[in-house]
């Protein structure tokens, strides 16, 4: 199979649309089965026993087949606009939100070759395009025509443009380590790289960048509007923000968007600060292979799943436990405290770079 | 001004209440002729019918002055006897005896509770001293006797509680007496077109008019009694209270 | 035009009406935000029409009577003990706690007094009633600032306290167990034990409260300093209960005056909190929770033994009269002014509930607050609706 991929022969005979919906089947799979995962180990089950409840058991083995009947649930409904939406952007809205996951998605690197786009402002593009969701959370809360939905679009806005700061900030210092915004070569750089000479595991950032890597998962937190930054949604002062008004459907989009987000942030976390799809070293010197051999093209996604499963756990975790902050304290905390931590953070790396 | 005092129920009860004497004295005092009647249960309450002139201004003074810093509530009471009865006389409960004629004409007479009244409404309201411990009850009638159930006014309470603003907004709708002062005074619960005065006698409950009192058919047995109750003498007999645990094998326990 | 565009221009219409009423009950311009009355943070049908600039809110205007059953019209024509049935209803999560004061009226107007042993069981289920109501606040309070599994140990907890109700009085929710006398039943055998047990999982629960919610930054952020309730405005807006004593108050009627209650033979005490601000009302609430959990295991091991029922004539006629009885309810003061014509029904029942007077202090207290804000200070002053509207 590897072998396969290998041959230059494959990849020369391999239509250019057969790659277009081999990568397209690939990215929905990339997108949709780690929401899926997620949704039934965590938000389902493993929230329902920190809940001491058993959540769903009746649909499937264990309940393992929730999630389908929920999807089934949700497009029999029907697809209400409210009486005064701005029934255009009404029903963009959802779609909007759901390409920012996807773009999101395609600067991820799984392995060696296991890219959509090898882009080499990747990091960049991936900041950049996570914000094209507060466009889609602003249409939703404008176009519903409900103050609750308003309220909720305008707190998004709000809290989405400040976290998008220390967001950038925090990973402005893995990219100083690496020195490059390629996410591959950040990869290689966390793989290759030695901590004072000894290079068993090579250099995952979240070593040196722990402090990057706590205001990244709280800055992420927030992107992805979950607790304790879940105002926008609010479901016991909002109702449920800007998503109040949408059902069916456009829900369901909406709540695919809102955990496949959360997966994809995790990769770019995997990615950036504990060495994404590559194993350490020591592992891939133990099977005597090189440690972007071929064969990492299929372990990779896995590796990735692994440490996708690590972050989210911490995502859901937090979400279930913590009270939310009101809106002031939240603009008070990523101003007065996340961003002037991330400068630091970047000021110090900056000086270590130059001294070693 | 007359006074009546009903002697305390319980033994252990003090039979002379100096506080509330003296609380008494000293409100006399201040209102002189405004205070129409009182009533005083040594050791539990004491209730004063006030001038409706004076109701306002004893707010002030017993919250200033007294320290009757706790206002509980305010409410009303239309002494009119219900115009549809009392809506809980059948054939079933005059065979038992839980009804006999002569008591129901009794009640239709009977008086306007503790410290009397004149009129059909009487507005009442009750506050608190957290320092004494002492609850103090307010009366005061409103309006003549035979004044029109529409025209029905009395001072406000919100400037010295404002505690008092929905419970006079509630006393407004549910008796259709407005408060001179209110800040809001329109309906609390009730939609804004809704007619009539619910809590008023002459208001029918349409519930028990379209469904009958059925009569006293739940007499529920005591638990040391299995046998049931004899009809006839039903209503004074007085039910031996069970001496130790009541058994658990009782077969009317169940039901 | 279609009939489905003529549908929609309907609605508009509809939905335009709406609005503009809302905005002639307020008599303002600007945002008017309605929460409620089908709201998560309104625990029922209350409905709240705020006007907001952004999210300050400038007014705010609760409007009750979604769920106005009249009670106290409805109890003019039944017996004093078909009234119980009705009253239970008013504050649902503390049920049994809400017939003690109407019968303890209904008794001081006939002149009776129950049996020490019922005044004792009658004591013990008026806590476990309050840790039943109290419990859930406490989780409750955490969804309304976004935390959702404390309202789970809550449920989880709460049911312990509930099976003992339902096996001591056979309804879980609405007991109806208390009678003009005395009890309508003794304690099934072997209930005390388990209650003692029950108890355990209470003090368990205030302890993971403690843990979970009053140590989170986040949560005394949110709560402390909002809805700051001096203790003069307090008392005169008629608030009671937890919110009086988080407000330096230290009033409680167990204490003061703990009429027909067996509250003098145990040793407990009275929390109280300076600060008047959210958190003190949920930390005064929680310690209020531990103290009932106190009262009740010392009032188990003194039940004493006799009688549950004093002599009563089977059919209740109340003497003329006029009395006024009020306890320290889970929500707070709740009395029944019952006044007597002497008969089988009672002429006049005022029912002093404390959600109500509790809830009287919004407008004053919502002015110039956020909107995350309005939802702590609701969830604090904790009411209960069926307590607002009776």
């Amino acid at each position: 199979m590897t072998a396969l991929f290998a041959t230059d022969f494959f990849w020369e005979t391999w239509p250019w649309w057969a790659d277009t919906i081999f990568r397209l089947i690939f990215a929905i799979v990339a997108v949709l089965l780690p929401a899926g995962a997620t949704v039934y180990l965590y938000l389902f089950k493993m929230v329902s026993f920190m809940q001491s409840r058993l959540g769903p058991m009746e649909a499937g083995p264990y309940g393992s087949m929730q999630l389908l009947a929920e999807v089934g649930k949700n497009l029999q409904k029907e697809d209400i606009f409210p009486a005064r939406a701005d029934r255009t952007v009404f029903a963009m809205a959802p779609y909007v939100v759901l390409l920012s996951t996807f773009l999101l998605a395609v600067v991820i690197p799984f392995g060696p070759e296991a890219t959509f786009i090898d882009l080499d402002t990747g990091v960049y593009f991936a900041l950049a395009v996570s914000s094209v969701s507060v466009i889609g959370i602003l249409m939703a809360g404008w176009a519903s025509a409900s103050k609750y939905s308003l309220l909720g679009g305008l707190r998004a806005a709000g809290q989405l443009i400040a976290y998008e700061l220390p967001l950038i900030l925090a990973v402005v210092g893995v990219v100083i380590q690496a020195g490059t915004l390629n996410l591959q070569d950040i990869v290689t750089a966390q793989n290759q790289q030695e901590i004072f000479g000894w290079g068993a595991i090579g250099n995952p950032f979240i070593l040196t960048q722990m402090l990057g890597f706590i205001i990244f998962l709280i800055a992420v937190q927030a992107e992805l509007t979950q607790v304790p930054f879940d105002m926008p949604i609010a479901e016991s002062e909002l109702v449920s923000g800007y998503m109040t008004e949408y059902s069916g459907f456009r829900f369901l989009m909406f709540f695919i968007a809102e955990f496949a987000t959360a997966n994809i942030f995790a990769f770019l976390g995997a990615t950036l600060f504990l060495g994404g799809w590559s194993v350490p070293p020591f592992l891939t010197d133990l099977l005597g292979i090189a440690w972007d051999s071929p064969i990492m093209n299929l372990v990779g996604p896995f590796v990735m799943l692994t440490k996708m499963l690590l972050l989210t756990f911490i995502f859901y975790w937090v979400r279930f436990t913590y009270p939310r902050f009101r809106e002031d304290q939240l603009q008070k905390f990523a101003w007065k405290v996340l961003i002037p931590l991330s400068l630091m953070n970047i000021a110090i790396t900056a000086v270590f770079k130059v001294v070693f | 001004m007359t006074d009546t005092t009903t002697e305390a129920p319980d033994d252990e009860v003090v039979e002379t209440d100096e506080a509330r004497e003296a609380l008494l004295e000293a409100i006399g005092s201040e209102f002189g002729d405004a205070i129409i009647e009182t009533h005083l249960v040594p050791g539990r309450d004491l209730w004063i019918r006030i001038d409706p002139a004076a109701w306002a201004d004893t707010a002030t003074y017993l919250r200033n002055r007294q320290r009757f810093r706790f206002f509980n509530w305010l409410s009303a009471i239309d002494w009119m006897p219900s115009p549809f009865g009392r809506s809980m006389d059948s054939e079933v409960d005059k065979l038992v005896g839980a009804v006999d004629e002569e008591e129901a004409a009794e009640e239709e007479e009977a008086g306007t509770g503790y410290a009397g009244g004149a009129t059909r409404f009487q507005i009442v309201a009750r506050v608190h001293n957290l320092s004494t411990l002492q609850g103090l009850t307010l009366k005061a009638d409103i309006g003549d006797a035979d004044a029109s159930a529409e025209s029905l006014s009395i001072g406000t309470w919100t400037h010295e509680y404002p505690g008092a603003n929905w419970h006079e907004r509630e006393v407004y709708e549910m008796y259709g007496i407005s408060f001179e002062g209110h800040p809001g005074l329109r309906k609390l619960y009730l939609p804004g077109d809704f007619e009539g005065h619910p809590l008023r006698k002459d208001f029918p409950l349409l519930a028990r008019i379209v469904k009958p009192w059925p009569g006293i058919v739940d007499v529920e047995p005591m638990p040391e009694l299995p046998e049931k109750p004899e009809p006839a003498a039903a209503g004074d007999t007085a039910a031996e209270a069970p001496a130790d645990a009541p058994s658990t094998e009782n077969p009317e326990d169940t039901q | 035009m279609t009939a489905v565009s003529d549908r929609r221009q309907l609605a508009y219409i509809a939905a335009q009406a709406a609005d503009a009423r809302v905005n002639v009950e307020l008599e303002a311009e600007g945002m008017t935000l309605n929460i409620g009355p089908q709201h998560p943070a309104t625990h029922g049908t209350l409905r709240i029409v705020a006007r907001l600039d952004g999210e300050q809110v400038i007014e705010a205007d609760p409007i009750m009577g979604y769920m106005h059953r009249g009670y106290e019209k409805l109890a003019e024509v039944r017996t004093y003990p078909q009234v119980t049935t009705l009253i239970n209803r008013i504050d649902w999560l503390g049920s049994f706690a809400n017939e003690v004061p109407f019968i303890l009226a209904a008794e001081q107007l006939m002149d009776i007094e129950a049996p020490p042993r019922a005044q004792h069981i009658r004591t013990i289920l008026f806590e476990m009633a309050r840790i039943a109501n109290l419990t859930l606040f406490l989780g409750d309070m955490g969804v309304q600032l976004g935390a959702v599994t404390p309202v789970f140990y809550a449920f989880r907890d709460r049911e312990h306290i509930l099976n003992q109700i339902e096996a001591a009085t056979g309804g879980r929710f609405h007991p109806n167990f208390d009678r003009i006398g005395g009890l309508k039943d003794d304690l099934p055998a072997g209930w005390v034990a388990e209650t003692k047990e029950s108890l355990g999982h209470i003090t368990k629960f205030c302890n993971l409260m403690d843990d979970l919610l009053i140590g989170n930054e986040i949560f005394e952020a949110r709560t402390r300093g909002i809805g700051v309730v001096p203790a003069d405005v307090a008392l005169s807006y008629g608030l009671s209960g937890a919110n009086v004593r988080a407000s330096g108050v230290d009033w409680d009627l167990r204490r003061d005056n703990p009429v027909g209650l067996a509250y003098d033979k145990v040793d407990w005490k009275v929390w109280t909190h300076p600060d008047g601000d959210s958190f003190a009302r949920y930390w005064v609430r929680l310690q209020e929770v531990r103290e009932s959990v106190k009262i009740v295991e010392q009032l188990l091991d003194t039940i004493p033994s006799g009688p549950i029922m004093a002599k009563v004539p089977r059919i209740i006629k109340v003497p003329e009269g006029e009395a006024y009885v009020e306890t320290e309810n889970p929500l707070g003061v709740m009395g029944y002014y019952v006044v007597s014509k002497g008969g089988l029904n009672p002429f006049r029942v005022k029912i002093r509930s404390a959600s109500f007077s509790n809830m009287s202090i919004t407008p004053w207290l919502l002015k110039g607050t956020y909107v995350p804000d309005v939802i702590t200070i609701l969830a604090s002053l904790y009411f209960i609706l069926g307590d607002i509207d009776r």
